[in-house]
């Protein structure tokens, strides 16, 4: 008989209920908030990016190892725990240095993979053909790999940001350390192209710092086409230059070229001076193409060594540099198979910086607090020799080198102080005089 | 001039490369009516497999035994297995086979090997000579080009005209019929025959690859030169793809010079394309076309 | 009479498929499908140019992706001359400009037989891509030209999916193609083709002008190749030369193969397993974890061995040779079940 409940109990029932209740509202407030699943290719537990990457083809020898190597520093952060809970998955794929297969496979990981950010995107022409649609679609496209000065576009690329120091900046400094030192040299170019902007980017940096300065300049440069056919043709295009009575030879060329283009030379008993954009010039890249290859079983002596270049990560072999051992230890325990050269260096160091953009996008992240968070970094504690220039109005990473020359041994060593720059026409290079940075303990970015 | 010179030297060096692989597209063809799509694709492999055996510490000539006899094993059984069944058909299955064989062996090779452009050894230096304080713009290894693909030349020659083999693969190329007659056997003929094209083969992708690089289609374009000497010369007569491959070598060698690498190819198919219209059979050939 | 009009006949099949196309691009297929979906369009328009070239003329063209490379590079350089032009107008002038070129290619060619001109548009289709590198003033060198993709009209209002859009115009275009080509089939320009390759000589006794035949498919073949070209720089939203390389038009000639040559509903089913390959292997490779040099390569190694295996098993294509299976399957499966319960049944007539 229903009215035979007592009153007390039900009275119990809602005390009990209520204070459940309080409680629960209580401790809910005082836990942080729970990850969500806040943007594209975030999920409570993991964060997805994507790259295109030249793992096979006439880019390959060298530049294969960037992803990789990246892809070790993320499995250390994810072993300690990732980024506020989050696993980052980096999925990289083949475009071959191949501007259409960049097309292609942009579209998949956007599209079919729905990554959260493009990172590390590898090439200027390639990554040229995708800049439009990654931006008109608002995917982040953080840290290009590439050296072009169109990443630098606020208006027209706002998602984009670039990391190394692009070529015009790097041409400055490397012109003027020409004018220093071979000024009654004639100096002449082998560049990517005609019409790629890797080169054009490279040749406007040096000629803007050889220009009014009395040399000899061949005006006319020597062009490759990075594919595979092009590189039988690089012979002829060092001939020319050498019937040109060139003696600096100023190479903005990725690895396989810049390792064809020395040994052309060599082959027709021509010596000139090769000053390398740092993008083409690792010597234990160029050592490997070149050993066992067109000019014999061992590496004739001298043919890399005195090649001039620049750096703006420290050398890969000062052991004391803390930068250095960190990378080096990760790579023993992530990527054992992985050799110690620039590339691996290159992709582990980006890899910390999206580490860093990663945290400073807050819980959770959003394709624009991530944008947000690049901009208006403050960050000191960068793997570079310069700190990064990034703000709303500036999407360059680093902006300065330090000259380097490949000694007897094959390894680089510096040839004077680091130099930064901008990439105007005029701009000055002033010495940098900033303290060196060091990574935080543990190796990865503080919040 | 001196670029005249270094153009010159380096058409006749390379169109011996192309006169290799153009020997070895006319051997296929007299021998079954066949143009073999996938020489250039067997010597890109056989030059992978003596690249492994070199990168493993082997000397370069046994690397460079290996991808002969690799070539000639390949070429047989290829004969043997994929083309002996379409011998009698209509032509166009014959090209559609060999098409898959390119691209098979394309696809295999990046597989197995890597498909990262990879430099390739040579036998001899690469350095042009030096005589006295005059650049001779030549040096060993282009010596060695020429020299090897004369003596494989001279070999098969030999072969051919001197040996009852030989007799007896040209009378089985001849007429299939009388042969099987006279007691010979045609289809291991016809074996042996594409077995020594591909050895051909294999020797033209040792010698480019140095100069073209490793990578899996790198063959691609000698093919097409190798293949439009062979067309200059008729198709009948091993005289006339030799000839009709250096002067290809040297069109584009001039070409690429004084206009620009990146027409070479397009200079290739204009040469082919204009030979074609004058004498569809080729300049050396005497054969006439069934004409209505 | 419906009968009897093959042109009406047509028009109401594909006048259906367009709207079953339209109903799945807009409310089943995602972006991504949209996506797939235009890339085996353009393939098929491709794919049906060269198959009637091949398949129903006779002609071995191992050069339509050099083909397709000179109408993207037609409507690339026009749009980045001036970047407003329509998209009827880039497509009209593609395939004019690449018809042209077949003209040519096809008054060459037009006394070569086999061997030869298989050799002869294999040197085109390696000489052409690097073409672009060296007037790279216009074409602008390997690293391409960029193109806006197609955008929506405004009245599908502002969300629409540009993939979408994409879609319909290349299935749009791809209908139109394969309506003209069906009709070009059955009519007396098909039957001459068919003469010609059927019998040369005999098709010159009865009057028929052999090498203008022979151009004309060239044009046909070609002016196909244009329009793929075209809605494939839009679809890639630029052109470079690395988009057409020899795979490319010996991957045309697998799909044809495939599909059964001269038949055109073959070059659909060859388009889609020539995309939709790499999509299914991709997918099987990443769970199985190999690298990435044997990932990328399995689709050709399929395409190499499929053409080896037609060739030895299926003369006339893998599409034909398994229904060929099938019937002959399900002949031998009637006639035991008749010789079951009467006196042996006469024999099928064989294929």
């Amino acid at each position: 008989m229903r009215p035979e409940i007592s009153r007390s109990r039900t009275w119990t029932v809602a005390a009990v209920s209520g204070a459940a209740v309080l409680l629960t509202a209580a401790c809910g407030s005082s836990s942080p908030t729970a990850n969500t699943a806040s943007a594209p290719g975030v999920t409570a537990t993991t964060v997805t990016i994507g790259s295109t990457q030249p793992l096979t083809g006439p880019a390959a020898p060298g530049y294969s190892e960037i992803a990789p190597a990246a892809n070790a520093y993320f499995k250390y952060v994810n072993a300690h725990g990732g980024v506020n809970g989050r696993k980052i998955t980096y999925t990289y794929l083949d475009d071959q240095y191949n501007p259409t297969s960049t097309a292609t496979q942009t579209r998949k990981l956007v599209l079919q993979d729905q990554i959260f950010a493009m990172f590390q995107a590898l090439g200027t022409p390639t990554h040229l053909s995708v800049v439009s649609y990654l931006n008109s679609e608002h995917v982040p496209d953080l840290f290009v790999a590439s050296g072009c000065n169109c990443w630098n576009s606020t208006s027209q690329y706002p998602n984009t940001f670039g990391w190394q120091p692009n070529y015009t900046i790097e041409g400055k400094i490397l012109g003027q350390y020409i004018v220093q030192n071979f000024a009654s040299k004639k100096v002449g170019f082998f560049l990517q192209g005609p019409n790629d902007e890797f080169g054009a980017d490279g040749l406007m940096g040096v000629m803007d710092s050889l220009q009014g300065k009395g040399l000899n300049v061949d005006s006319t440069p020597a062009y490759y086409t990075p594919t595979a056919a092009g590189a039988m043709a690089v012979g002829a295009a060092i001939a020319g230059l050498q019937a040109q009575g060139v003696q600096v030879i100023v190479s903005f060329s990725v690895p396989l070229f810049t390792a064809i283009a020395e040994a052309s030379a060599a082959g027709l008993n021509y010596h000139p001076q090769f000053v390398v954009s740092n993008v083409g010039s690792d010597p234990p890249t160029l050592s490997a193409i070149l050993t066992g290859g067109a000019l014999g079983h061992k590496l004739p002596a001298g043919l890399i060594a005195g090649t001039i270049s620049d750096t703006y990560l420290p050398l890969l072999t000062d052991a004391s540099n803390p930068w250095v051992s960190l990378f080096q230890g990760i790579k023993a325990t992530y990527a054992p198979s992985l050799p110690w050269d620039g590339n691996v260096e290159y992709g582990m160091a980006e890899a910390y910086t999206f580490v860093q953009a990663l945290k400073a996008a807050g819980q959770n992240p959003t394709r624009a607090s991530i944008v947000a968070a690049v901009q208006s970094s403050h960050w000191n504690d960068g793997p570079g020799l310069t700190p990064y220039a990034y703000s709303s109005s500036d999407h360059n990473g680093f902006t300065g080198v330090q000259m380097v020359t490949v000694d007897a041994t094959g390894n680089l060593t510096t040839l004077g102080p680091v130099q930064t720059t901008d990439d105007t026409s005029g701009g000055a290079i002033v010495t940098y005089s900033g303290a060196a940075s060091t990574p935080p303990t543990g190796g990865i970015p503080s919040d | 001039m001196r670029l005249f010179v270094i153009y010159t030297v380096d058409g006749i060096t390379n169109g011996m490369v192309y006169a290799a692989v153009a020997l070895a597209l006319v051997m296929i063809w007299r021998a079954t009516r066949i143009i073999n799509y996938a020489q250039g694709a067997m010597a890109m492999f056989t030059t992978y497999v003596a690249l492994v055996v070199i990168r493993h510490g082997a000397p370069y000539w046994l690397g460079f035994v290996i991808a002969l006899a690799t070539g000639m094993v390949l070429g047989a059984l290829t004969e043997r297995l994929l083309v002996r069944p379409v011998e009698a058909r209509p032509p166009l299955n014959a090209v559609i086979l060999s098409l898959g064989v390119l691209i098979l062996l394309e696809a295999v090779a990046p597989m197995l090997f890597g498909g990262q452009t990879q430099s390739f050894p040579v036998p001899v230096s690469n350095i042009d000579l030096v005589l006295g304080t005059t650049q001779l713009d030549i040096s060993p290894f282009d010596i060695f080009t020429i020299g090897a693909v004369l003596v494989a030349m001279l070999l098969l020659f030999v072969i051919f005209q001197r040996t009852t083999l030989g007799l007896r693969m040209r009378a089985a190329a001849f007429n299939p019929e009388i042969s099987r007659i006279l007691g010979i056997r045609v289809g291991r003929m016809l074996t042996l025959g594409w077995g020594l094209a591909a050895l051909l083969g294999a020797l033209a992708g040792m010698l480019a690859a140095p100069a073209v690089y490793l990578y899996p289609s790198n063959m691609d374009e000698v093919l097409v030169f190798g293949f439009t000497g062979a067309i200059i010369g008729g198709l009948e007569s091993p005289v006339g793809a030799v000839t009709g491959a250096v002067g290809v070598g040297l069109a584009l060698s001039y070409v690429s010079g004084y206009l620009g690498a990146d027409l070479a190819p397009l200079g290739g198919f204009v040469i082919l394309i204009v030979v074609l219209m004058i004498r569809p059979q080729g300049l050396f050939s005497f054969g006439r076309q069934r004409q209505v | 009479m419906f009968r009897r009009s093959t042109l009406a006949r047509h028009g109401l099949f594909f006048l259906g498929l367009a709207i079953l196309l339209l109903l799945l691009t807009s409310f089943v297929f995602d972006p991504y499908t949209n996506y797939n979906v235009s890339e085996v369009a353009i393939y098929a328009i491709s794919a049906a140019g060269l198959t009637v070239l091949t398949g129903i003329n006779g002609q071995v063209s191992l050069g339509h992706g050099a083909l397709m490379m000179i109408g993207a590079y037609t409507t690339s350089v026009l749009l980045t001359w001036h970047a407003d032009l329509p998209l009827i107008l880039m497509l009209v002038a593609s395939i004019a400009t690449t018809g042209v070129a077949g003209a040519i290619v096809g008054i060459a060619g037009a006394r070569l037989r086999g061997p030869y001109l298989a050799g002869a548009t294999l040197a085109l289709a390696v000489a052409l891509p690097q073409v672009p590198s060296h007037f790279a003033s216009v074409f602008g060198g390997n690293q391409g030209l960029s193109i806006s993709p197609p955008l929506p009209p405004a009245f599908l209002g502002a969300n629409f999916a540009p993939e979408e859009w994409l879609a319909w115009i290349a299935l749009a275009a791809a209908l139109i193609t394969f309506f003209v080509l069906a009709n070009l089939v059955r009519s007396a320009t098909g039957r001459r083709f068919r003469m010609v390759r059927d019998n040369e000589v005999a098709a010159r006794l009865s009057g028929i002008d052999v090498a203008r035949t022979q151009v004309l498919a060239f044009v046909v073949s070609a002016a196909c190749a244009g329009l793929a070209g075209s809605l494939f720089a839009y679809w890639v939203s630029g052109t470079s030369p690395g988009g057409f390389t020899l795979n490319l038009s010996l991957s045309l000639l697998t799909a044809i193969v495939i599909g059964g040559l001269g038949s055109l509903s073959g070059a659909v089913l060859g388009s889609f397993i020539l995309v939709y390959l790499p999509v299914w292997t991709g997918g099987l490779t990443s769970s199985v974890n190999l690298s990435s040099n044997v990932a990328n390569n399995v689709p050709l190694a399929i395409y190499g061995v499929v053409l080896i295996v037609a060739i030895l098993v299926f003369p006339r294509g893998v599409a034909g040779g398994v229904a060929s299976i099938v019937r002959g399957a399900t002949r031998t499966l009637r006639s035991s079940r008749a010789t079951g319960a009467l006196p042996a049944a006469p024999e099928a007539p064989s294929q």
